[in-house]
């Protein structure tokens, strides 16, 4: 199979990696595991626009009714909506190659131009939540794999499809309920105070990416005041993958503790614990290496619901706000650029999986 | 009565129940129970919902908006003026019929499209696999949301509306039942009795469909369950981002709770809480269904009966999460 998408997580069987060559398999699988992300890209590009014209121009759907009818056939015709279809196509396929992703028609904004603006928020949003989803979903596997098939494996299995079957806006809307209004410990939404905000939009050269900027600035108030604004939204998201990283930790390190050279270890005297936390664990990370790079799709899909609910200004805020003003090249523009993220971050994921596993190669 | 006895015990999920043991038997009851549950709701919502989703008023007049649960709407009403409990009942029935349509119609287009990739072979195996590979790895949601624009322009009535969220998620589901019953058919082609087939002079679809098809559905109750499940979560997702139901037509979960963030904000918490819990259970219980059934269909995982002793001698395949496991038999 040509994967693009997830490698398998099941490492191929060993030894059939063709050593006598050495170092060039791994050049070569990089070279086409770099080559695939363009069949990748070109296929949801594609699908995407095809999609998207089926239903007619957009801006007839996001401005109709609001014009006149003589406005609304000039403006289609400036924008070029009125040739051939393939022709748009083309030209759209040459603009993304070169990184125009349109331009919103409501309010005129380069989508390139929301990306620099509010990539740096949601990179911030989804980092936080891997972190979580590591901090709450490592140990908590490795406990339920140490007390496999008794009461708190059965409590922590609960725990993570309870995690997998709440979905992140509900999630959200509950922690604030409770942290942000009942105990009133933390605030109910965005991504700094007024007054942080304001001064970071007078800081030269600012990173968007809040933390960043908050340290620069070296004042711990302004950094407790970036951080607690993150804790919600950031448990939120990293919950959903947290309960996906439990399972995946518990299964693993039971398959590894069955090991031939876990059982030498454990004649030798090694504690139970010891062999939960070192000796089937490092076995067990690869897997795992392999799924992060599926839950990216899937927290990039969750910051979406979790930003418009915390009103975290990032890309999936943004989204949310053309899809609700029917500006459908703003979504086309961001959904292709979350496109190329996406398969960025797999070929990256990939890397990373192979240059750690020599055993995951083609 | 005997033939029928034993083919009652070979129907997918009774004869996993009878396999089941302890405390995998006590998921798979729980699950089957919820949803059981939640189907009878479905089922019954038109004699007990005490109001119908989109009413306002009755004999005392309007309902008035935000009011905490009292005698008369015993979950409160929504910052629409709508009674909370009613429309979580109604929900419900939004919920199943998006389920069965979505995964009816993402299981034909799926099942057919493997098969045909699998067993055909050549250039069209490659194309639809880099297609399904390149659908696959995108965030689901962001493709439910373009597929909703393209078939209702983002609003719509009971009926268009749960066939666009339906359609919406079969886009995202025909991938995963593509691979699964790819896989199978390229194992089961190769078997003898397919050859034998081909010997005696069947034609290629009677191969394909009499003799491949019917040997390569047997994981596929699993996959149906999860992806229920995950029909579940799209369907509320897309509702909270705008793209649901309107809430004349339909009762939905997602719209709901996207009304009540602001609600919460000033401490109103009935408006949100009731539809959100409603999901987590439904999903909740068809997870648990689709979970015990991937444990008892693996033999590394499943609770022997005699040798209580677990001994997975790699759990690797079974590593991956909910909505992935389906993919165990690649």
């Amino acid at each position: 199979m040509t994967t693009v998408a997830p490698a398998p997580v099941a490492p191929a069987p060993a030894g059939r990696a063709r050593r006598d060559r050495g170092g060039s398999t791994l050049w070569r699988y990089l070279l086409i595991r770099f080559l695939l992300i363009f069949p990748t890209v070109f296929i949801l590009v594609t699908m995407v626009f095809v999609l998207m014209r089926i239903t007619g121009d957009p801006i007839t759907i996001a401005l109709g009714g609001k014009l006149p009818p003589d406005q609304l056939a000039e403006r289609i015709h400036q924008a070029g909506y009125d040739r051939p279809i393939l022709v748009q196509y083309f030209e759209y396929l040459g603009h993304i190659f070169t990184g125009n992703f349109g331009t919103s028609i409501t309010d005129g904004q380069p989508i390139s131009q929301i990306l620099v603006t509010h990539g740096g928020a949601t990179l911030e949003l989804t980092l936080y939540a891997l972190l979580v989803a590591f901090v709450i979903g490592i140990p908590l596997g490795q406990v339920a794999a140490y007390f496999r098939d008794r009461w708190p494996d059965a409590v922590l299995r609960i725990f993570a499809i309870l995690a997998y079957a709440t979905p992140v806006f509900f999630a959200g809307l509950l922690l604030k309920l409770v942290f942000a209004v009942w105990l009133d410990v933390l605030p109910v939404a965005g991504r700094a105070s007024t007054r942080t905000e304001i001064l970071f939009s007078t800081m030269p050269n600012r990173t968007g990416i809040y933390l960043i900027d908050a340290i620069r600035t070296g004042d711990p108030q302004i950094i407790g005041d970036v951080l607690s604004h993150a804790v919600l939204p950031g448990v939120a998201l990293g919950l959903l993958t947290a309960g996906i990283f439990l399972r995946l930790v518990r299964t693993n390190v039971i398959g590894t503790l069955s090991r031939d050279y876990v059982d030498a270890a454990r004649s030798r005297g090694v504690s139970e614990i010891r062999l939960v936390r070192k000796h089937a664990w490092k076995p067990a990370l690869i897997p795992i290496i392999t799924v992060i790079g599926l839950q990216i799709a899937v927290l990039l899909g969750g910051a979406v619901l979790t930003e418009t609910t915390f009103e975290w200004k990032g890309l999936g805020f943004e989204l949310a706000y053309y899809l609700s003003k029917r500006d459908f090249v703003a979504v086309q523009g961001i959904v292709a650029l979350l496109a190329v993220i996406v398969a960025l971050t797999n070929f990256i994921v990939d890397i990373i999986a192979a240059l750690i596993d020599p055993r995951v190669r083609y | 009565m005997r033939g029928l006895s034993r083919l009652w015990n070979r129907l997918p999920v009774v004869h996993q129940f009878k396999q089941s043991i302890g405390l995998q038997r006590g998921m798979l009851v729980a699950g089957l129970s919820i949803t059981g549950f939640f189907l009878i709701i479905a089922a019954l919502a038109p004699v007990i919902s005490p109001y119908r989703f989109n009413q306002l008023r009755d004999a005392n007049g309007l309902f008035g908006a935000q009011k905490p649960p009292s005698g008369a709407h015993l979950l409160g009403t929504t910052a629409g003026g709508y009674d909370v409990l009613s429309r979580v009942i109604w929900g419900t029935q939004t919920a199943f019929l998006v389920i069965i349509v979505a995964v009816l119609l993402s299981f034909f287009a799926g099942v057919f499209l493997g098969l045909l990739s699998g067993y055909l072979g050549g250039w069209l195996d490659r194309v639809l696999v880099v297609i399904a590979d390149a659908v696959y790895a995108f965030p689901s949601l962001l493709l439910a949301i373009v597929a909703a624009i393209v078939i209702s322009g983002g609003q719509s009535g009971l009926w268009s509306g749960i066939l666009a969220a339906a359609i919406s998620i079969t886009v995202v589901f025909i991938p995963q039942y593509f691979r699964v019953i790819r896989a199978e058919t390229i194992r089961i082609k190769s078997e003898a009795f397919v050859e034998s087939a081909k010997v005696i002079g069947a034609s290629t679809p009677r191969i394909m469909f009499r003799h491949v098809l019917r040997n390569s559905t047997r994981t596929l109750p699993l996959i149906l369950t999860l992806n229920s499940s995950e029909a579940i979560l799209t369907l509320a997702g897309l509702g909270f981002l705008g793209f649901g139901i309107e809430p004349t037509a339909a009762a939905e979960w997602g719209y709901d709770l996207n009304k009540a963030v602001s609600d919460v904000t000033s401490g109103i918490w009935w408006t949100s809480v009731f539809p959100g819990v409603a999901i987590v259970l439904v999903v909740l219980g068809v997870t648990l269904v689709g979970e015990s059934l991937n444990d008892l269909a693996d033999p590394r995982l499943r609770t022997r009966r005699r040798a209580a002793a677990q001994t997975p001698a790699d759990a690797m395949a079974a590593s991956q999460p909910v909505s992935q496991a389906a993919e165990d038999v690649l």
